[in-house]
């Protein structure tokens, strides 16, 4: 176990990096910051002063360097925008973004294991054929529409509940359902197919041979196997499930983090933006690292593999 | 005797429907690979009919999708109390035909879709075969920035890059190409690693060719079906990601008609004037379902064993 920890430790100090390289390079390798900063007209010695200013006439590792060591401490700079601390900003936001992920993920559970179970049990059935065919529209469904839509249906036509905001249970029914929506149909695929394989081991065939209950079969031999590649793939699914949240946030106008980053995206204030993608990406890469390891702790035979 | 023939005869019964059982299982699994056959080409027919009308938008579209006629504007679908017959889907805040901008808005979304998913299926399939022929160094070089970019929410790489470089058409498609050629490289490595170990392709080595002509010679021509199957898929995806950016604005801009930024528009009618925002929504859906479909049945197709 501890060599599995000590591997999954480095490949997650490498993809901080990688990520804390990219974040800097969106800015400063594709982007000019002076460009941003300043208004079209202002002339060429006042695009120098702040060249200097900005420290951009440096190598770009001292930049790089500079930008990491202050990010490490919490330090993404002044919003351009409000003059508050960027990482404080996205900080308060962060919240709302986790509460809403965390009741998508449910609403998505809810639906995908009834419906994946029950399509594995009744294999290339009317019902199967049925849950795969929701499947496939449901991943077609541009999640952004569906929220719109279920606002013009119940909050516009029916008036049975808040159309965006932030506060009550009510709010969250509709984003909730919507980001579920979202990862409903490969979360059912997956438990699907993770049931199906599980089925036709031995085990489950002893299990029947001592004359075990069928339910109870499928509830305590095959259901708790097939959890295993569910909650890798969800895990592994986790920036998905964040980037679904971003969409969603910004339909029902959620006040999280995604909202925050559109708002400071069209203002042009790049620390926040900046400040915004490393958090979540932290987020996304520590639920992974976490993920991996209840996955290593239920799983004996993945530690010892690569 | 009687036990022995009783028992013999339960035995077989049972291998008998045992056996029936698995013949139903697997001709059910031939049925329904049959029936996504059959959506397939449904769906095929539907995303030509789709493609045919982006393309031959300035002969199909009944009015320009430019002009605007504030007189009528807000004015709801024919079949709707208040319909007015010349204008199909209605109009929109100014007037403009919905008809006519849901036809023009489909072109941009099908050339977004087919370039970037050209730009990310090369760049993904270079690097996957480099890396699992190369292995090695490479190899983890290429997978280390795959597991960097996979981690990273696909939107919010893409917002990031749009917000430095500005809305527009051709920025889209770099940022949505460059976005997304990571998921490419996993499957393709997978492969190539397989195909490498293959006889045909020791026997190249050993009659000395080059790297190159063992990469693109013998190993790509084996790949084609699955570059091909996901490469479809990747369409559907790009579409929707590329009307989310318009729908924020950050894509193609208004008033050039596009199914996202037509959404995005409509969404703040959407108290009165539903159909606004809807009909442009289920242009996307009904697009991206006939894609998906198709490239499912054209995995069943290539490749029936096919993992994807």
């Amino acid at each position: 176990m501890r060599g599995y920890v000590a591997r999954q430790l480095v490949q997650l100090v490498v993809v901080i990096i990688g990520i804390s390289v990219l974040a800097f390079a969106i800015l400063h390798v594709i982007g000019d910051p002076v460009l941003l900063l300043l208004p079209q007209n202002a002339g060429k010695e006042e695009y120098a002063r702040y060249h200097t200013l900005l420290g951009l006439d440096k190598p770009l590792y001292v930049q790089y360097w500079k930008f990491a060591s202050r990010a490490i401490q919490g330090d993404f700079g002044k919003s351009w925008y409000t003059d508050t601390p960027a990482f404080r900003l996205v900080l308060e936001r962060m919240p709302p973004t986790i509460y809403l992920t965390l009741a998508g993920l449910v609403v998505a559970l809810l639906i995908a294991l009834p419906l994946g179970i029950l399509a594995a049990l009744k294999r290339h059935s009317f019902v199967d054929n049925l849950c795969t065919m929701v499947a496939v529209a449901g991943q077609a469904m541009p999640i952004f529409w569906l929220g719109i839509m279920l606002i013009i249906i119940f909050a516009v036509q029916l008036r049975a509940l808040p159309a965006s905001g932030y506060g009550t249970w009510q709010h969250f029914l509709m984003p909730a359902f919507t980001l579920g929506a979202f990862l409903a149909p490969l979360t059912m695929r997956l438990v699907r197919s993770g049931v199906i394989e599980i089925m036709n081991m031995e085990y489950i065939k002893t299990a029947r041979a001592k004359g075990v209950a069928e339910r109870m079969v499928v509830i305590k031999h095959a259901f708790r196997n097939a959890c295993i590649p569910v909650i890798t793939v969800l895990g592994l699914q986790f920036g998905q499930l964040l980037g679904g949240a971003i969409v969603t946030e910004t339909v029902f106008a959620w006040p999280g983090v995604a909202t925050l980053t559109v708002e400071s995206i069209r203002n042009q204030d790049f620390p926040v933006v900046q400040c915004a993608v490393v958090l979540l990406a932290l987020v996304i890469v520590s639920v992974n690292f976490i993920v991996d390891m209840i996955v290593g702790l239920i799983d004996p035979r993945i530690r010892v593999g690569a | 005797m009687k036990s022995v023939d009783a028992s013999g005869a339960v035995a077989l019964k049972g291998m008998d429907t045992q056996d029936g059982a698995r013949r139903l299982t697997a001709r059910r699994a031939s049925l329904s690979r049959l029936w996504r056959l059959k959506w397939g080409l449904t769906a095929a027919a539907v995303l030509l009919l789709i493609v045919a009308s982006a393309v031959l938008a300035p002969w199909l579209a009944p009015y320009n999708p430019l002009t605007v006629d504030i007189q009528h504007r807000l004015g709801p679908p024919a079949w709707m109390e208040g319909g007015a017959p010349k204008h199909l889907l209605g109009t929109d805040q100014v007037g403009r035909d919905l008809l006519s901008r849901m036809i023009y808005g489909g072109r941009v979304s099908l050339a977004v879709g087919v370039a970037a998913v050209l730009i990310s299926a090369s760049i993904g399939v270079l690097t996957g075969l480099g890396a699992g022929y190369f292995g090695a160094r490479t190899d983890w070089i290429i997978m280390t920035l795959v597991n960097v970019m996979l981690t990273f929410p696909f939107v919010l790489l893409a917002l990031a890059v749009i917000a430095v470089l500005g809305p527009s058409l051709v920025n889209m498609i770099i940022v949505l190409g460059i976005a997304d050629w990571p998921l490419y490289v996993r499957v393709i490595r997978a492969e190539t690693l397989s195909i490498r170990e293959r006889d045909f392709v020791v026997a190249g080595r050993a009659l000395g060719m080059s790297h190159l002509r063992i990469i693109f010679r013998q190993i790509f021509p084996n790949l084609v079906s699955v570059i091909v199957v996901i490469a479809t898929l990747q369409v559907a995806r790009v579409i929707i990601l590329e009307s989310f950016l318009s729908f924020l604005g950050l894509g193609v801009q208004p008033p050039t008609p596009a199914w996202g930024n037509m959404l995005g528009e409509g969404r703040v009618y959407m108290l009165n004037s539903w159909w606004i925002a809807a009909f442009p929504g289920l242009a996307i859906f009904v697009t991206t379902l006939a894609i998906n479909l198709m490239g499912n049945a054209l995995r069943d197709w290539l490749d029936p064993h096919m993992k994807l």
